[in-house]
């Protein structure tokens, strides 16, 4: 037997991790402050009223969401997108694996799921209102027929593209209709999975605000709308600085999620790059 | 040698491909038997449907006419007294899987407890000399460690024969010499039978204990070559060997015939 003294490529790791995440966050959070800066000596200058100062609204934010709105309007808020999210992801992975194993459920299904696609979710909320009347379900319901849509087509089309030779080994080692799924269809499609996932969250952001908009007595998106109607330019943008911030924790979510699930795929193209 | 028994049959093989431009018969006619315990090596012309050959001996593709037999019994599907090992080691492995993961996965559907299937694929890794690297993943391996790794897999799964298919096509030729003698050395210390399809004349005849060496599409069995070299080979002795060379002259020779088409094809057959 010969000794095989090939290297096994590592992915590499720099030194000095504290002043890396440093950095980073000076990276992060550098153009923010000076936006914030700009924005505050823009407003002092200013006579408009539509403009408050950056410190008025930070004093607008506290007064506004630390204390009871936070339970009965962004508590309730956030519930309904998380469940419209995980729903979305859910039904989404799942159907999106059946459809995409089955080729004549595709080519049946194919002009359907694209009508309905092309429809946007908002024209839909007086329908479903009718339907389910004004409740949590009925918003969820808004959440998830906008949201579901990038994570279905992302997930049938990753399913169907799975890779021929991978198959064949799958076939050639006869492993099981549950392995199959599990270890190669969907991992294979998990780059598409969640670049679909991706796209849903943004669009469920947006949806659980306009689901709020329509005839609703509570919610982060009635609050805002609330606030604008009467004139309260403050509070209105601290709203939309707290939806800003649900934006930008989901993608903190979504990203250690990712890296976690698609380590194997940023490795390769790691090395690739090498 | 006496006691060697038929593992592998295949009769009057025959497989046409259906498309709407006109029908393709990628093999003619292919017959031959192969032994429990020997390592047989195809070779042929470029296009002469050695995959297809393949792929119909693994149940992986029906025949249109003919037969293939192991043990006795036909085959109509994959078995697991087959393992493939696959050209393309880059897809043929998971990536998402560990090392170890890729060569665990077959077992997974084996009614085997815990500790004989980590023995396995210990044992496995052990043979293709890759035990270190059980907790890497595939693309952090070189191509020829990637296919240690597709052998290894091939090897726990513990097949009649290992069926590889032109497994070293893709990579350097020292590479290329290390795993002709790991095939080499898994055939002579494991007594596994293997059939080995390649494109290579020299490396037919280096690891094969006989070589079939095959027609032109639509593709027969021209010649049936028993390599008489000693059973111990080595990359610089056995290819300097007059015996070696005029083996592998010989098989050339066959080869140009087969791509100029003069060979006739058996008229019993046809």
């Amino acid at each position: 037997m010969t000794t095989h003294p090939e290297r096994i490529a590592v992915t590499r790791r720099k030194p000095g991790v504290g002043s890396r995440i440093a950095a980073s966050f000076g990276y992060a959070l550098g153009l923010p402050m000076l936006l914030l800066v700009i924005w505050g000596l823009v407003a002092t200058r200013s006579t408009s009223r539509f403009f408050p100062d950056p410190l008025t609204i930070f004093e607008a934010f506290v007064d506004t969401w630390v204390g009871p709105a936070f339970v009965e309007d962004v508590l309730p808020s956030l519930y309904r997108l998380g469940l419209g999210i995980t729903a979305s992801i859910v039904i989404g992975i799942a159907a999106g694996t059946v459809i995409g194993l089955l080729q004549w459920l595709r080519e049946l299904l194919e002009p359907l799921l694209e009508f309905f696609r092309a429809i946007p979710p908002p024209v839909l909320i007086p329908v479903v209102m009718l339907l389910l009347g004004i409740t949590d379900t009925m918003k969820v319901v808004v959440i998830v027929s906008g949201a579901i849509w990038p994570i279905l087509l992302n997930t049938i089309e990753g399913v169907r593209a799975t890779d021929s030779v991978m198959k064949e080994t799958a076939d050639s080692f006869q492993i099981t209709w549950w392995e199959r799924l599990w270890f190669l269809v969907l991992p294979a499609a998990s780059p598409r999975i969640m670049a679909g996932v991706r796209q849903g969250l943004s669009v469920a952001l947006i949806l659980m605000v306009i689901s709020e908009m329509f005839a609703s007595s509570a919610g982060l998106g009635y609050r805002i709308a609330y606030f604008q109607r009467n004139y309260l330019i403050a509070e209105m943008w601290s709203g939309i600085l707290l939806l800003g911030l649900v934006g930008v924790f989901l993608a903190v979510v979504f990203g250690l999620v990712e890296r976690r699930v698609l380590r194997w795929y940023h490795g390769i193209r790691e090395v690739n790059r090498v | 040698m006496s006691d060697r028994s038929t593992l592998l049959r295949v009769e009057h093989l025959r497989k046409v491909y259906e498309s709407q431009t006109g029908d393709v018969e990628a093999i003619g006619d292919i017959s031959f038997t192969m032994n429990a315990g020997e390592l047989v090596c195809i070779v042929g012309p470029s296009g002469c449907g050695k995959t297809t050959l393949l792929k119909c001996l693994a149940g992986l593709l029906r025949p249109t006419s003919g037969l293939v037999e192991m043990d006795g019994a036909p085959v109509t599907g994959p078995s697991p007294a087959m393992a493939v090992v696959f050209q393309e080691y880059g897809r043929s492995l998971y990536p998402w899987l560990t090392v170890r993961g890729n060569v665990e996965l077959p077992l997974r559907h084996k009614k085997l407890s815990r500790a004989e299937r980590d023995k396995l694929v210990t044992d496995a890794l052990t043979a293709v000399g890759l035990d270190h690297a059980a907790r890497s993943h595939p693309w952090q391996l070189s191509g020829g460690m990637q296919q240690r790794v597709a052998i290894a897999r091939a090897v726990a799964y513990q097949p009649e024969v290992l069926i590889m298919d032109e497994p070293f096509a893709a990579v350097d030729a020292q590479t290329r010499a290390d795993l002709e003698d790991l095939v080499r050395e898994l055939h002579s210390s494991r007594n596994i039978s293997i059939l080995f399809v390649t494109h290579d004349i020299d490396e037919s005849v280096y690891l094969g204990e006989r070589v079939l060496v095959l027609s032109k599409s639509p593709t027969w069995v021209q010649e049936d070559l028993a390599i008489d070299l000693p059973p111990e080979r080595d990359q610089i002795t056995t290819r300097a060997l007059p015996r070696f060379t005029q083996l592998r002259t010989h098989v050339y020779d066959q080869i140009q015939r087969a791509k100029r088409g003069q060979a006739v094809a058996p008229q019993a057959a046809r």
